[in-house]
């Protein structure tokens, strides 16, 4: 169903550079020597260590339990022995506390056999207990717990499940080989998920730039459920939820609301593969796929990657760097953030790894606000960077929430279309930050 | 145009005016709020910087309280001696006591110290490159030295060293909290001047990968705790000062220290950026 007027206002269209990996099939990372599993690695509070130093683990086995209900709990991607529970970088650019795991070599990695009951003699409540056990978080970045999307409270009924396979991001190729190689999963996740909610539609939306994807989902669509796919036109940030929504089904979202609240709940693909492998073969979420690009890596490609991986593993197994890698980012290059050390585990949020060689990342001099407006022609949630940005240059931050701060997504819209490369986005990542500090406060 | 016309005019704006001053004038009667006029005296006496270091809102919520006999001149750390001798006087009670405070960096990892993992090149500010990977740093933890507290410092307390560490001029902080609030480490403590021995660390690591990535960390030896039995405890991968015990605390403590992360400070903290103020005089 090819549509024209399904599409959502401002935003920006960058330049792609998907080429580098969007016909690269996946293949898989070979067992690291070592991982490494934070225990915070989604939305919510950091999961609770239940193994101690020394105790042998199996592949898949629990090693810390989920704190309360909004929470996962974290599973062991490699067998192996617990060396140690410690401080350890984190992507987000702290030290946070870790379980590190000297990865048994020799090991076959065989899954302990877990009984893996026939999804659909389940009632919802074991459904969704399955997938809270499984530690399934949302792939999509954001690493939002998905038993939590799978049991919206009884006030809200859903009525649709918007499947997200836009991935808006320039370079990342995650969804977009998940949609081409695994579509069965995904129609199955979609299918485990509309019985979870009782919903009665789905609608996948898919970018344009992606046809094999669409035609691989298309291929697949079943005949019993009400299921479409929408190909979108290519626009960034369309793959944020909100935005996903207006665009899909025409439904806005009030400022504070979530989609539950207009009928909706948004899921990426990926992470519907991911619950539809929990069913299929009884594995919790211990591995996902990476994107590996840019043009500072030697071999760019998709991988299938133990979480908890280290990223000087995973950058040796794609034939290191190029003689000009200049920065890596995780995440998409709009949004994803630069690390400074090699040691960082690849966590359940973790989409892509980007190497950016010295001509991708130029980094200009900032100039002082010409006042053009392009900002406000590209905030997707028609806020206005201008005045924010320097309310934010002058610490102004009370009155940067009466222009509405909570609402932007930090997508860098507005950064990437500012003539005077000024760092707006940088400024309201910093400007939360003192917010939620001064709340605190 | 006859003059009738003109004195008309006149009369009527002058009968509103008029009217209307009445009114003014029977409002100001009927809706008088008695102020003690000390108020005003000693608003006009207070510095008027708004820094908030009493805990009031402002000068004027200092004045208020001040009035009301609910707090003393000595609480406003701003003004000199003299000035709380003055406004003592105004209001014709004691100066009263209050401790003396400053601000105090929980780090001592300047350029020559921490490890730098890799460049930052962003937006020249900590709250800003906190944000990215700890703007390179090593220790995550530690003080990301791109100044956000000096920038913030309306007294011109702090600057910024060589070593790219803030240093506070213990006579020109006035304690108000402003770098305490601004540092997105919250590397910042208002502190008692009278007390010495600082633990000058936030990192959380144990042994050698503590040192690896700072040459001054706490590396959790416990030589602090055997020396002084009592008053340091390692807690949570730190040394930590429990000042309710602080008549145990000497020197000593802080010359046990093998890395260097507890001082025994007397005046300014880092007293090697000294000689930089000295290059810059002579």
């Amino acid at each position: 169903m090819p549509s024209l007027w399904h599409t959502f206002r401002h935003g920006v269209h960058p330049p792609d550079h998907k080429e580098l990996t969007a016909s690269v099939p996946i293949r898989r990372l070979p067992f690291p020597a070592e991982i490494v599993l934070p225990l915070r690695q989604h939305a919510g509070k950091p999961a609770r260590p239940i193994v101690r130093e020394g105790d042998r683990v199996e592949r898949g086995d629990t090693v810390a339990e989920a704190d309360g209900q909004f929470s996962a709990p974290i599973h062991a991607s490699a067998a192996g022995r617990v060396a140690a529970i410690e401080f350890w970088p984190h992507p987000e650019g702290v030290h946070a506390p870790a379980i590190r795991i000297e990865v048994e070599r020799y090991s076959p990695q065989a899954l302990r056999p877990r009984i893996i009951p026939e999804w659909e003699g389940l009632t919802r409540e074991e459904l969704i207990a399955a997938v809270r056990e499984s530690g399934v978080v949302g792939l999509g970045g954001a690493a939002f717990p998905a038993h939590i999307k799978l049991s919206p409270p009884p006030e809200c009924p859903i009525d649709t499940l918007v499947v997200n396979g836009c991935e808006c991001e320039p370079y990342l190729t995650t969804d977009h080989r998940t949609m081409v190689e695994y579509p069965d999963r995904v129609q199955l996740g979609i299918r485990i998920m509309l019985s979870c909610l009782g919903a009665k539609r789905a609608v996948v939306g898919i970018e344009r730039n992606k046809p094999d994807a669409i035609a691989a989902i298309t291929r697949t669509l079943p005949a019993d459920l009400d299921v479409s796919v929408l190909d979108l036109r290519v626009k960034y940030p369309q793959g944020a939820e909100k935005l996903l929504i207006q665009t899909v089904l025409g439904r806005q979202v009030p400022s504070g609301k979530l989609p539950m609240h207009v009928g909706v709940v948004v899921q990426n693909v990926a992470s519907l593969a991911t619950i539809a492998e929990v069913f299929e073969t009884g594995l919790p979420l211990i591995e996902r796929i990476v994107t590996v690009t840019g043009r500072g890596i030697r071999n760019p490609g998709n991988l299938i990657v133990p979480v908890g991986t280290k990223l000087r593993d995973l950058l040796d197994a794609c034939g290191g760097f190029t003689s000009d890698a200049r920065e890596v980012v995780f995440g998409g290059p709009m949004m994803g953030v630069a690390q400074a050390d090699l040691d960082v585990p690849i966590t359940k949020g973790t989409t892509g790894v980007i190497v950016l060689s010295e001509d991708e990342c130029k980094t200009q001099q900032s100039w002082a606000c010409i006042r053009c407006g392009h900002c406000l022609d590209a905030c997707p949630v028609f806020l206005n960077p201008q005045i924010l940005g320097s309310l934010a240059k002058a610490g102004r931050f009370e009155e940067m929430n009466a222009h509405h701060l909570a609402d932007c997504m930090l997508c860098g819209s507005c950064t990437y279309v500012c003539p005077s490369n000024i760092p707006l986005s940088q400024l309201f990542v910093a400007a939360k930050a003192q917010v939620r500090k001064l709340k605190v406060a | 145009m006859n003059p009738g016309d003109f004195l008309l005019s006149a009369g009527i704006l002058g009968g509103v005016g008029l009217g209307f001053a009445l009114l003014i004038a029977l409002a100001h009667r009927r809706f008088y709020v008695w102020e003690d006029p000390r108020l005003e005296a000693v608003s006009q006496m207070l510095p008027g910087n708004n820094c908030g270091a009493c805990g009031f809102p402002g000068c004027r919520g200092f004045a208020e309280e001040l009035v009301t006999g609910k707090t003393s001149p000595a609480t406003c750390t701003v003004m000199s001696a003299d000035q709380r001798e003055e406004v003592a006087e105004l209001m014709g009670v004691e100066v009263g006591t209050a401790a003396l405070r400053v601000a105090r960096l929980l780090c001592a990892g300047g350029r020559d110290e921490a490890v730098r993992r890799a460049e930052y090149v962003g937006l020249q500010t900590c709250a800003a490159a906190a944000a990215v990977s700890a703007g390179g740093r090593g220790c995550t933890w530690g003080c990301l030295g791109l100044g956000d507290c000096a920038r913030v410092c309306i007294f011109d307390a702090i600057w910024m060293s060589d070593n790219g560490l803030p240093v506070v001029e213990p006579e020109l902080c006035t304690a108000c909290g402003d770098c305490v609030e601004a540092c997105p480490k919250d590397l910042f403590i208002l502190m008692p001047a009278e007390q010495n021995l600082l633990v000058q660390c936030r990192n959380l690591l144990d042994g050698e990968p503590a040192t690896d990535v700072c040459r001054v960390a706490c590396n959790t030896c416990r030589r602090c705790e055997a020396d002084a039995p009592g008053l340091i405890t390692i807690r949570d991968g730190l040394a930590v000062i429990d000042y309710d015990r602080y008549d145990l605390a000497s020197p000593a403590a802080a010359a046990r220290c093998p890395t260097g992360a507890i001082v025994w400070l007397e005046g300014r903290q880092f007293p090697e950026a000294s000689i930089q103020l000295e290059k810059a005089a002579s």
